[in-house]
């Protein structure tokens, strides 16, 4: 976490160009428009090192991405990365060897998860080049920012209130 | 007669998505093959038509890893062909962001990609159980490498501060001394790194390698140089096209690189210090000759060794030309585009990255040509995998398929790059 940053991060992965690969940008830039305050939305590529720097000193961490695990597209899958490991191969689009599941995995080795840590997973249909989400995919997308923009609110206002 | 395949089906560890399949048919190796099935990107033809400042931009999205070398090699290209040539703080300045690069892209592939094969794990986070300190040095020098590239390009990943003629914004000298105390760490880091890798067990193996790289008359090569080999390649970067050719093999959608004369070549860490040891600093040739290397390194199996060499290097000239740095007064030259043809070839971690584009009078871009590292090393890893198997038929199949895979990763592969990679099948019969 850098200066300035709030204890509470939304971290949005993928890449807008890969089109469903968006999705996580999508639902980041959706909630940074929710919340101009009291909590920190960041971009990421995904490349798992980067990660972990991410949510360094951060306590409540929601981490939104693109997934590919068979299931069918626009599928939310939603995981309490503290509870359970995080299934590798779950977030296998990514072009990066060292992803998602790896950085959360790692961190939890290393002693560097947060005390908190929501993964959203929306599954993809098409990762080629283009800029457009499925139909599928875009539904799912306003049903994550609904959902996610409840849990943040639920943590950011007690600490407004105290 | 008994015939066996070796297969991959998913290659981790390496950037992108890639196979690999040996075919034995008895006592012989019939086929070694990688295939590459990420999509091929057509970036080479979405530039047409595009404006000659917008290319850095555009073809530092074709890697994530390595953006810097994408922005470098288009710079530089583009400034050739508009007949620039930077020098003094910006030329500097280049050379410090291209540390940067190499720093975090080297410590990644050090410590999370390649060392857990040398030290007996399937993965880093495994690794990370009994090693934890190595793996935190790991990713702090690679947070070192990614605030040079933040400070300098505006983000790490995709940075937008690059452009034809220079930057957008240069630091002011105050700006980069918080950089200069972290580099202080990563250089004795990195040192520790040349010394831990050093103590792993490497697989004695050689080839009749041709190196290729840059060499410039007084510096390590990043930006600038011209283009030399191991067998007397010594030529102009636009007499490129003359000598190396692309073709498309049947079982990838990356094209394959070879010398025209000669056929397969070696780019990256290992064809940099064999062509230029003695450009490196005292401290890295220092650190290599402890780590019992010679001034030529031969076995690809120890490019861990050769690529933290080169990480103490770059955090060695990142201080240097921090050190010296005066603030330019403008952050960029003017360049103005004409009818013309420009080369570029810098290198990226993985090795030189050419790129060649045709302007017209507007600036426009008619014809671009852009030949990654990786696709020029393929038929290299290809022509390990077939020796390296041969020679060691008789060890067992789980054991060969994981010495396979260390194989291909001694080059860094970036598959992702290179589409325009890996799963490991062996078949005997």
């Amino acid at each position: 976490m850098t200066a300035g940053q709030s204890s509470i991060v939304v971290i949005g992965v993928g890449n807008e160009y890969c089109s469903d690969d968006g999705a996580g940008i999508a639902v980041a830039r959706r909630l940074r428009v929710l919340f101009p305050t009291g909590v920190t939305v960041l971009e990421e590529s995904g490349e798992g090192a980067a990660l972990i720097e991410t949510w360094k000193g951060a306590t409540w961490v929601m981490l939104v991405d693109a997934a590919r695990s068979g299931a069918p597209p626009g599928t939310i899958h939603r995981l309490d990365a503290l509870a359970a490991p995080v299934p590798t191969g779950f977030f296998h689009y990514s072009t990066h060897a060292f992803s998602v599941a790896e950085a959360v995995e790692l961190a939890r080795f290393l002693d560097q998860l947060p005390a908190h840590l929501i993964v959203y997973g929306i599954e993809g249909e098409n990762f080629s080049a283009g800029v457009e989400l499925s139909s599928a995919v875009k539904q799912a997308v306003d049903a994550v920012v609904e959902s996610a923009a409840i849990e943040v609110r639920a943590v950011i206002l007690p600490k407004a209130n105290s | 007669m008994k015939s066996r395949t070796i297969k991959v089906d998913y290659l981790a560890r390496v950037e992108g998505e890639g196979a690999l399949s040996v075919k034995i048919k008895g006592q012989q190796v019939m086929d070694a093959k990688l295939t590459i099935f990420e999509p091929p990107r057509f970036f080479e033809a979405f530039l047409r038509g595009r404006k000659f400042n917008e290319v850095p931009d555009i073809t530092a999205r074709i890697c994530g890893i390595c953006p810097i070398a994408y922005q470098m090699s288009a710079c530089h290209a583009i400034e050739d062909a508009c007949g620039v040539k930077i020098t003094g703080p910006i030329r500097d300045l280049r050379r410090l962001i291209y540390c940067g690069e190499w720093i975090e892209s080297h410590a990644l592939h050090i410590y999370l990609l390649h060392a857990p094969d040398f030290l007996g794990y399937e993965d880093a986070i495994r690794m990370a159980k009994d090693h934890p300190d190595a793996v935190k040095r790991g990713l702090r020098l690679k947070k070192a490498g990614n605030e040079i590239v933040r400070l300098l390009g505006g983000r790490e990943i995709h940075p937008i501060n690059v452009r034809v003629g220079g930057f957008y914004k240069v630091p002011d000298k105050k700006d980069l001394l918080p950089l200069a105390e972290e580099l202080k760490w990563a250089r004795d880091a990195a040192l520790e790194t040349v010394r831990w890798v050093a103590t792993f067990a490497f697989p004695e193996f050689d080839r009749d390698y041709e190196f290729v790289c840059l060499r410039h008359p007084d510096e390590y090569p990043f930006n600038e140089g011209r283009l030399v080999s191991s067998k007397g390649l010594d030529i102009a970067v636009r007499e490129y096209d003359q000598h190396f050719v692309e073709e498309h093999v049947s079982h990838s959608n990356a094209l394959q690189s070879r010398l025209k004369e000669r056929n397969s070549y070696f780019v990256g860490p290992q064809a940099r210090y064999n062509l230029n040891f003695d450009k490196l600093s005292p401290v890295a040739q220092e650190a290599a000759r402890s780590a019992g290397l010679g001034p030529v390194c031969r076995n690809p199996f120890q490019s861990i060794i050769v690529r933290s060499v080169e990480m103490l290097y770059a955090c060695d000239e990142a201080l240097r030309i921090i050190d010296r740095y005066e603030m330019p007064d403008t952050p960029a030259v003017n360049v103005e585009p004409r009818v013309s043809t420009g080369y570029g070839c810098t290198e990226a971690p993985r090795g030189i990255c050419y790129h060649r584009y045709r302007l017209d009078d507007r600036g426009l871009i008619l014809d671009a040509k852009i030949v990654p590292p990786t696709s020029q090393n393929l038929k290299t890893i290809e022509g390990d995998l077939w020796q390296f198997v041969q020679a060691h038929l008789v060890i067992q199949k789980d054991k060969l398929q994981w010495q396979c895979e260390q194989a291909v990763r001694n080059y860094d592969p970036c598959i992702s790059c290179a589409t325009h990679f890996l799963k490991l099948h062996i078949e005997r019969e």
